[in-house]
Formats: structure tokens, C-alpha cells, sequence
């Protein structure tokens, strides 16, 4: 037997030879969140999460599924931005190509990141991904990245601009995680986001921006008319 | 750089405590740090009931985890391996290092970028990997702080508690080079930020520790808000991660009320930045991420926690550092008089299952047992009770059914044991008792000034001049 193999079975031998107590009945987790989950319409799930992320510096634009280019390119230039990481073959870089660009140059993320791993450190301002829904309660955009839009696009470029379904907004981890059926597979990276990166390590002082996004973008999809 | 600091040195407990005692300056910022911290955690829990509510839920799901603690682990295994994440398992430091650096030289690894994990403090990762010439770098911003200062964390969620940003701007000023003085905190930061990208991007393997492990989903959960988490498991060729074996739960579902109870302990956040799910390396049609995912497994000393119904409770905890936070004995002493990788009262608990009760002891008796630790512990722990019971098994007799664990016994003296049995004696037999009371009240003036540690600091113990019996015989009509 070779030493993982012997270190494995020892390990298991010693926690099977502990004495055993009567077992513990199965956590009833749904029970909790049943008896802690407010009833809320979609709207005032819309200002929970606004508000959290707000408080974290998150900043929040209603959209509509036919201006938020617009919208987009208009902060863009106001903040700056030279070009915008977009992921390949997905709806919304294509609406985004379709509008006149101006100074903004879009570029896609086709090649493996080796390909191009320090211009991705050091020459992209912003990136735009779509977000796979969002939680109330704890102010967080879920994203499960994809081969199209792949993780390092909300993590590295300095502005992370997100599309955010206004109908898709959970009320709680726990219902965000049963109706999606996260339990029944997982994708390689699942992420909560709850805002911009930040840290409180050098005295308590919050900074924001410490290594990932220093600035987090939400763009609000309502459906048509429904802009609050 | 790498100055290394020994730990669990334990003989001088005692006089690291009294020189931050004598340190206006270091108590000052651990004051202040605690009351910071007390009072975020504290907006947290507005409410009483949901918090009471939440932790009793807490609690049960990790008791119940540990009770299946085998069955989840090799359940765990089975879908990790599903997922294609590679899993180890050591009993020692020595082990898992030994593993990390098989990994570390097949692939020819010459720079090691590492996310926060206290139990590579534990197993002293950094020192394995330097002594074989392979950089290991951290990338937390206040593990960072640490490692430039050639120093050791303070504090399981704020390595750098212990510094001003005084003495950070200083530090950055003499060790990172092109920097000129600056106390402004938004700019320290960036940086670190400077710094840090260019490591994240040369890195041939990125460390990690983890939070939470889903057995049914294969799953690894890091609870993070830099974003160096996220960086060190995603851009490097090869993510290990590290964590101790009683961090598994069964299901996904268990996760967000421990998640919850994490984050508002720890910082007093509703909510981390980053919860992030790991379930796999890179597949072939992906663009990013790890071709490799590691996982190793590591005992050191948890599985004599484990064999004890009443120590097992140790294993409970999710690391937050709310019993540092809230205790008396911490905020006055600090982090590094502790002497060891997991201070305050849960390192107090832990530790000796890690190091053996022969260095830690002096740690079990650090404490008022006032109870705010467990007042405050998002899964119960009955951290006092525990205290005790370590006490006892200090002074317990080496072999005897009540020395039960790696170092049982090793407070116990001649001297004291001789003292105790006297007092036994005396206090069991009436004759004995009368006798002894009479010489003491009689022979007070004999007390001697000096009391070993009882007067140190108070005044000298003298018997009253009459007993309470010969009192209670005088009041008689």
C-alpha cells in the first residue's frame, strides 16, 4: 500500500472507530428560509437587491431590452472606457456590434487565455457580461460562466458591466438554489457577486477596487414599458 | 524575505503576553480593531430571534456533518472525482507539503501565487516550498501585508490587524520598489493591486484554502471580497486547494445558512463580494481556468478531536473569528502572544489537537471563561466547557483513563499534585479538617508574604483569626 492510499485509510479508520451517538436527524433547511422568506412582489425584490448592492458601491441603471446599448455607450464615454471585453457568439455582444461605436472598440474573448494573458491583465478597461439571475436578500448577481463568456471576464478588466434580467431576481440563496436546480449539477465555476472587489485589511479602512473590479455596473432589463 | 518566525513556542506564552501588555501602542489598535469589529457584527443581528434561529440551525448542520463525517468524506470524493478534481489525503504537515510539492515539480512550478488559507499557516506551506526554491506569494492583501514584514497573521480574517497604516505606508516605502511614502489607504491598496497582478499572471499554480465542501454536488466554496480568491483558483494552470477534513456538509442547501452565518460573524457583512463555487478544472472547450484542481485533505491531529464526543464540538467551527473578536483575553494580548496559527479561544481549543497539550496548555488557561466566545459562535461551540475539560486533561494523570489525549497530563507537577492530594485528604476527613483549620487561624501570623503568582499582583492570603465554627459556637445562648 502505498503512503496516499495508507494516509486515506487511516484517516477513515480512525473517524469509523469513534464512538457513535445517536445520530442526528437531516437539518431542515427548507423549513428556515419557509419561515424567514418575506412576501414580496418582483418590484420590491427589485429595490432589496438595489439597495444591498448599492450600499457596496454597486452602481444600478434601469434598461430596456432595446436601449441598453445606448445606455451603455453613453456611460462608456463618460467614464472613458477605450475598448470592452465581450464574449463570443452571444446575443447581447451581437446587439452591442450592431450600434454605431464611436471611440469604444470592442474586443472578443476567442482565444484561450494563454493566448493573450497580458493584454487581458494590462490592456483591457471593461468587460460586459449578461448575469444568470440575481438574490434579494444578499444583494449578489449570480453568474455561471460560460465557454462564451468565461470567468476571468468579471474578474480581471477594471469595470464589470453586467446585463441583469429584471424577472430573474430570487428572493433568498436557498430559493435561487432549488428553482435553478443547482443541486443536480454544478457548472466548473458558479459565482455570487455582491459588488465591486474591495478589502478592509489595512486598519478597518474600506477600499474598494483591491483585485478584482474596482467599479461594478448593473444594467437593469426590464421588459419594454416597465422602466421604473 | 522570509524571515521565519517559529511557531508554538509555547514556553513564553506568559512573557509575549506581558510585553503587548506593556505596549500601549499594540493595545491601542486591538482595542480598536475589537470594538470595530464587535459593533459591525452587531448591525448584523437586529434581531434576536432570527439570530438565535439561525445559529441553532447552524449548529445542527454541522453536528449532523460530523456525525457522517466518513460517509461524507469518501461521498465527497466519489463526485470530485466525478467532476474531475483530483483528491489527497495527508495525516501530517509533513504530507501535505510533500504532496503540494510532487504537484509543484511534475509540472515544473517555479511560482506559487497563494489565496488566504490558514492551514497553510498550519502545515508552514511557504517554508516547505522555499527550502525546495519555489516561491510561494501571497496575494490576500493582508496576508500580503504580513509576508512583507517577514511576520505571521494576528488574526484568522484580518492578517494585518495588528499594524497602522503608519507602519503599511512605511513597510510599502522600504519594500516594494518605486514607492514613496503614503499613509492614503485607497492608494496602499492600489498598490498591492500593482504588485499582485503581475503575480497572478506569471503564477504556475495558484493555492487555496476553502470554506464550505459540497459532498453531493463535488463541489469547493471560497467566501472571499478581494477577488484574489477568485484570481489564484482561476488564472494559473494548476489550483491546489487545502483544507482541514471536517470542512465537508452533505448538501448545497447546507450551505447558505452557514454562509450567511460566516459573513456577519466574521466582518459584520450581510454578504461577501465573491461565493465561489468550484466544481471542476477546465474543460476542453473553455477558455479559462485550471487544467488541474487539487484538493488536499488534511488530519493533523483533528481526528483525536473527533474521537471524543465532547472535543468533537471543536470541529464545529466554520472560522469566523467572532471568539477572538469578543474576547477579553485576546483583544489585551493579541494575536501573535498566542503563538500559534489559530489564536484566541478557538485556537485555544484546537491547537492542542494539532500540536499535542504538552506546548499548548499554557493556552487553556488564557481565559476568563466568561463565555462570550460561545455567546457569540455562529455554530454554538461550547467553547468554555471545552477550556475546562483541556485543563483537566493537562493535569491529569499521564496514563490513567482521563488522559486521553497527545500530551494529557503535561501541567501536572509534583508539587502541585502533592498539594492537591493534602487538600484531599484534609477536606474528605472531618478530624483532619478541624485540626488543620485550628493551626491555620492560630498560625496566621505565620502566613508568608510572598504567594507565588497570587501575589504578584494582590495582596497576601491570610486565614481569619477565628473559623467560622469557633463563631458559630460563640453565638450559641
Amino acid at each position: 500500500m502505498n503512503t496516499a492510499t495508507m494516509a486515506r485509510n487511516n484517516i477513515l479508520g480512525r473517524l469509523r472507530a469513534a464512538p457513535v451517538a445517536a445520530l442526528p436527524p437531516l437539518p431542515d433547511v427548507k423549513a428556515w428560509f419557509d419561515s424567514q422568506r418575506r412576501n414580496e412582489d418582483l418590484a420590491q425584490r427589485v429595490l432589496r437587491l438595489r439597495a444591498a448592492m448599492q450600499a457596496v458601491k454597486t452602481e444600478f441603471h434601469d434598461v430596456t431590452p432595446t436601449d441598453w446599448p445606448d445606455v451603455l455607450l453613453r456611460i462608456a464615454a463618460a467614464k472613458g472606457i477605450g475598448n470592452l471585453l465581450v464574449g463570443s457568439n452571444t446575443a447581447h455582444g451581437d446587439e452591442l456590434q450592431a450600434h454605431p461605436l464611436g471611440q469604444l472598440q470592442l474586443v472578443h474573448y476567442e482565444q484561450p487565455i494563454e493566448a493573450w494573458r497580458d493584454r487581458m491583465f494590462d490592456g483591457i478597461d471593461a468587460a460586459l457580461t449578461s448575469a444568470r439571475s440575481a438574490v434579494a436578500e444578499i444583494g449578489s448577481i449570480i453568474l455561471w460562466p460560460t465557454p462564451s463568456e468565461p470567468r476571468l471576464m468579471s474578474l480581471v478588466p477594471h469595470i464589470h458591466f453586467v446585463l441583469l434580467d429584471a424577472t430573474s431576481i430570487h428572493s433568498d440563496l436557498h430559493s435561487a438554489i432549488t428553482a435553478e436546480g443547482w443541486s443536480s449539477g454544478l457548472p466548473t465555476n458558479a459565482l455570487l457577486i455582491g459588488g465591486p472587489s474591495k478589502t478592509a485589511d489595512i486598519q478597518q479602512t474600506l477600499a474598494y477596487g483591491a483585485h478584482g473590479p474596482k467599479e461594478l455596473i448593473v444594467l437593469l432589463r426590464h421588459a419594454t414599458g416597465a422602466a421604473s | 524575505m522570509s524571515k521565519v518566525i517559529p511557531i508554538h513556542p509555547m514556553d513564553d506564552f506568559k512573557e509575549r503576553s506581558r510585553s503587548v501588555l506593556n505596549n500601549p501602542g499594540q493595545r491601542k489598535n486591538f482595542r480598536s480593531a475589537m470594538d470595530f469589529l464587535q459593533a459591525k457584527r452587531k448591525s448584523q443581528f437586529p434581531d434576536q430571534a432570527e439570530l438565535e434561529g439561525l445559529r441553532e440551525l447552524g449548529a445542527e448542520i454541522r453536528r449532523y456533518s460530523l456525525a457522517h463525517l466518513p460517509r461524507l468524506l469518501e461521498q465527497l470524493e466519489t463526485s470530485l472525482s466525478a467532476n474531475g478534481i483530483q483528491v489527497h489525503w495527508a495525516e501530517t504537515p509533513e504530507q501535505a507539503n510533500a504532496i503540494a510539492l510532487e504537484i509543484a515539480q511534475r509540472v515544473k512550478a517555479r511560482h506559487i501565487i497563494k489565496g488566504k488559507s490558514m492551514v497553510s499557516e498550519e502545515i508552514e506551506f511557504n517554508h516547505a516550498m522555499e527550502a525546495a526554491g519555489i516561491e510561494a506569494f501571497e496575494s490576500d492583501m493582508g496576508e500580503y501585508i504580513v509576508q512583507l514584514a517577514g511576520e505571521k497573521p494576528s488574526h484568522i480574517i484580518m492578517p494585518a490587524i495588528h499594524k497602522t497604516k503608519q507602519e503599511i505606508a512605511e513597510l510599502f516605502a522600504r519594500e516594494v520598489p518605486g514607492v514613496s511614502y503614503t499613509e492614503d489607504v485607497d492608494a496602499l491598496i492600489q498598490i498591492g493591486r500593482r504588485v499582485l497582478r503581475r503575480k497572478f499572471a506569471d503564477a504556475d499554480i495558484g493555492l487555496s484554502g476553502v470554506n464550505f465542501m459540497v459532498a453531493e454536488t463535488g463541489t469547493l466554496c471560497l467566501v472571499e471580497n478581494e477577488g484574489n480568491g477568485r484570481m489564484c483558483t482561476t488564472v494559473p494552470r494548476v489550483h491546489i486547494a487545502i483544507t482541514g477534513i471536517e470542512k465537508v456538509v452533505e448538501r448545497l442547501e447546507h450551505v447558505p445558512p452557514l454562509y450567511s452565518l460566516l459573513a456577519r460573524s466574521a466582518t459584520g457583512q450581510s454578504v461577501t463580494t465573491y461565493f465561489n463555487l468550484i466544481s471542476g478544472p477546465r474543460k476542453p472547450d473553455e477558455l479559462d481556468g485550471p487544467d488541474e484542481v487539487h484538493l488536499i485533505l488534511l488530519d493533523n491531529g483533528r481526528t483525536q478531536a473527533y474521537a471524543d464526543q465532547q472535543l468533537r464540538a471543536t470541529l464545529q467551527c466554520i472560522r469566523c473569528g467572532a471568539c477572538m473578536n469578543h474576547c477579553p483575553v485576546y483583544a489585551r494580548i493579541g494575536g501573535h502572544a498566542y503563538g500559534t496559527t489559530y489564536p484566541g479561544p478557538i485556537g485555544a481549543i484546537i491547537s492542542p489537537h494539532l500540536l499535542g497539550l504538552q506546548s499548548t496548555y499554557p493556552l487553556t488557561f488564557a481565559s476568563t471563561l466568561c463565555g462570550a466566545c460561545s455567546e457569540v459562535c455562529p455554530v454554538k461551540i461550547p467553547i468554555p466547557d471545552i477550556l475546562v475539560r483541556l485543563r483537566n486533561e493537562a493535569m491529569a494523570q499521564p496514563d490513567s483513563e482521563e488522559a486521553s489525549l497527545r500530551g494529557s497530563g503535561a501541567a501536572r507537577t509534583v508539587s502541585g499534585s502533592a498539594v492537591w492530594s493534602v487538600w484531599s485528604q484534609v477536606y474528605s476527613r472531618l478530624g483532619l479538617y478541624q485540626l488543620a483549620s485550628w493551626f491555620m487561624s492560630r498560625g496566621r501570623a505565620l502566613s508568608p508574604n510572598e504567594q507565588g503568582a497570587w501575589t504578584r499582583s494582590r495582596t497576601p492570603l491570610v486565614p481569619a483569626p477565628k473559623r467560622l465554627r469557633d463563631l458559630l459556637k460563640e453565638r450559641k445562648p
